[in-house]
């Protein structure tokens, strides 16, 4: 999933005091999951926003709604934001860009787009998938270095490891964890094999994909 | 003799590193370089060292090589892309530098710009390769030089990293990437060092002998926790922390290492951390301050 997570309320202060109706909107499949955007989230929210402004003296109305994915135009044609004059999108940033696109008023973001991650426990995530469009996991036994090791190294354990901790301190060496689990299924010998520099210019042209395309219909 | 001829012939080297300075003043650098020069092969010069910015590796080279010592530049990836890479690589192998320090590099957020965007488009494995093929008359896109350069690969390993085993076979990915000799971060158990010995010697490569002399056992105990794939034993930090004087004790502990090290490894490596003038004293006491010429 998109992992999110809400601005500081300050932040979306800023946006929001200059109008007087605006709509939240939120996002109920990764955003709210990600406990950022779902219909809890975006009541919360107008409260927080009431209270904020109103210590500023401002009058702004606030209203919230929730779409099922705002990432997709069929969810949008539901949104009915007539007679608001700004909307706050509780999205990940390619929702929050969909939905500026196709209405005629400001959108603005209340959440940071974090990263592509799966979930570690109660409201807690990691990230796992970098986007790179030409996956590496099928040689490092699952475990991508592109995302968790912060050099994105593709050839094995730099020198900053310290009893399989990375040199930032923050998080487990991803050499050592796949090193382990190659070794695990009998495959430390595919360690030995030099992974060539990625190709970037695929990720650089990748803005747009159309899978027919590909002959998928 | 250069360091590509000493370590070919087979003769014991000794290296050693300067560090640019933060600024424009290189006339400190020079004097550490003057104060080993006869004394050392070849002299690295760091990049940007823990990820904090200096003046550059290329030029600092220059300098030292105009002086007529003999630089190793060292290339980390981490500030430049496969282009700016490959174009400084020509542009020192231009000016005769040839001696040439594969490494990945700190991560920026080690150092003193952590806001900056961190590059890795290679790391070390890949740019020995790189280093390779322009050796071998073209870029990485495969097109043709005008004017090959001849560089001497070197890279590093990690002879106490914790677990040694990924550590071992990254050595072993970066001698088939063309790793003509490795230097090794700071050693101090010589029979763990020798251990690593047997291994590397089961490959065709050189290996130069990291050393850091202690000052005191304070500074072994900082680098025990804080710098990674250094573990110094306890019965050396018990030696500094009873010595009278613990600089001529880190002194003796070097020498006691090289001695029992030199039958078994091509060289010595002496990184100096903010104190050169050790280094003559080191070299002095371990009978390799004569360079034979």
């Amino acid at each position: 999933m998109i992992v999110v997570r809400q601005k500081p309320v300050d932040e979306i202060c800023a946006f929001v005091t200059r109008h007087r109706r605006v709509l939240l909107v939120g996002c109920n499949t990764c955003a709210a999951v990600a406990l950022a955007g779902g219909e809890k989230e975006v009541d919360l929210m107008a409260e927080l926003l009431r209270l904020a402004t109103s210590r500023k003296a401002s009058f702004v109305e606030f209203s919230g709604t929730v779409l099922t994915r705002q990432c997709e135009p069929e969810f949008l044609e539901q949104l009915d934001s007539e007679g608001y004059d700004a909307i706050l999108s509780m999205a990940c940033g390619a929702g929050v860009a969909l939905l500026a696109s196709s209405v005629d008023v400001p959108v603005y973001p209340a959440l940071d787009t974090l990263f592509i991650g799966a979930a570690q426990g109660l409201a807690s995530w990691e990230a796992e998938c970098s986007a790179c469009g030409q996956c590496v996991l099928g040689r490092t036994a699952g475990i991508c270095p592109i995302t968790r090791c912060a050099k994105g190294i593709l050839n094995g354990p730099c020198g900053g490891v310290s009893d399989g901790r990375c040199e930032l301190g923050d998080r487990d060496c991803a050499w050592v964890l796949i090193f382990q689990r190659l070794e695990k299924f009998g495959r430390s010998k595919e360690f030995l094999e030099i992974a060539e520099p990625q190709d970037h210019s695929l990720r650089t042209r990748l803005v747009t994909w159309d899978a027919h395309e590909d002959g998928i219909r | 003799m250069s360091l590509r001829e000493a370590l070919e012939s087979g003769r014991f080297a000794v290296t050693s590193e300067v560090g640019p300075p933060k600024g424009t003043d290189v006339s400190q650098m020079l004097d550490t370089a003057e104060k080993l020069r006869g004394h050392v092969d070849a002299l690295n010069v760091t990049d940007n060292q823990a990820a904090v910015m200096r003046l550059c590796t290329l030029a600092a080279c220059v300098h030292l090589a105009q002086k007529g010592h003999e630089p190793v530049l060292q290339v980390t990836c981490r500030d430049r892309n496969r282009l700016g890479i490959q174009s400084d690589l020509l542009g020192a192998a231009s000016f005769g530098i040839t001696n040439v320090l594969a490494l990945t590099g700190d991560h920026v957020i080690m150092g003193d710009h952590p806001q900056a965007k961190a590059v890795f488009d290679l790391e070390s494995v890949q740019l020995l390769e790189v280093v390779g093929a322009l050796n071998n008359g073209t870029d990485m896109a495969g097109n043709d030089l005008s004017g090959t350069p001849e560089f001497f690969a070197g890279a590093v390993v990690t002879p106490d990293a914790h677990p040694i085993e990924p550590q071992l076979a990254k050595f072993e990915k970066k001698v088939r990437a063309g790793a003509n000799y490795f230097q090794t971060q700071a050693v101090y158990d010589s029979e763990s060092f020798l251990g690593f010995m047997e291994t590397a010697r089961s490959f065709d490569t050189k290996v130069l002998a990291g050393i850091v002399v202690l000052r005191s056992a304070g500074m072994a105990r900082f680098m025990n926790k804080n710098i990674p794939g250094i573990t110094v034993p306890d019965a050396i930090i018990a030696e500094l922390a009873s010595a009278q004087d613990p600089v001529a004790v880190g002194i003796e502990i070097a020498v006691r290492f090289i001695n029992d090290v030199r039958d078994s490894c091509d060289g010595v490596h002496i990184m100096a951390v903010g104190a050169e003038h050790l280094v003559p004293r080191v070299l002095d006491a371990a009978g390799l301050w004569e360079v034979p010429s």
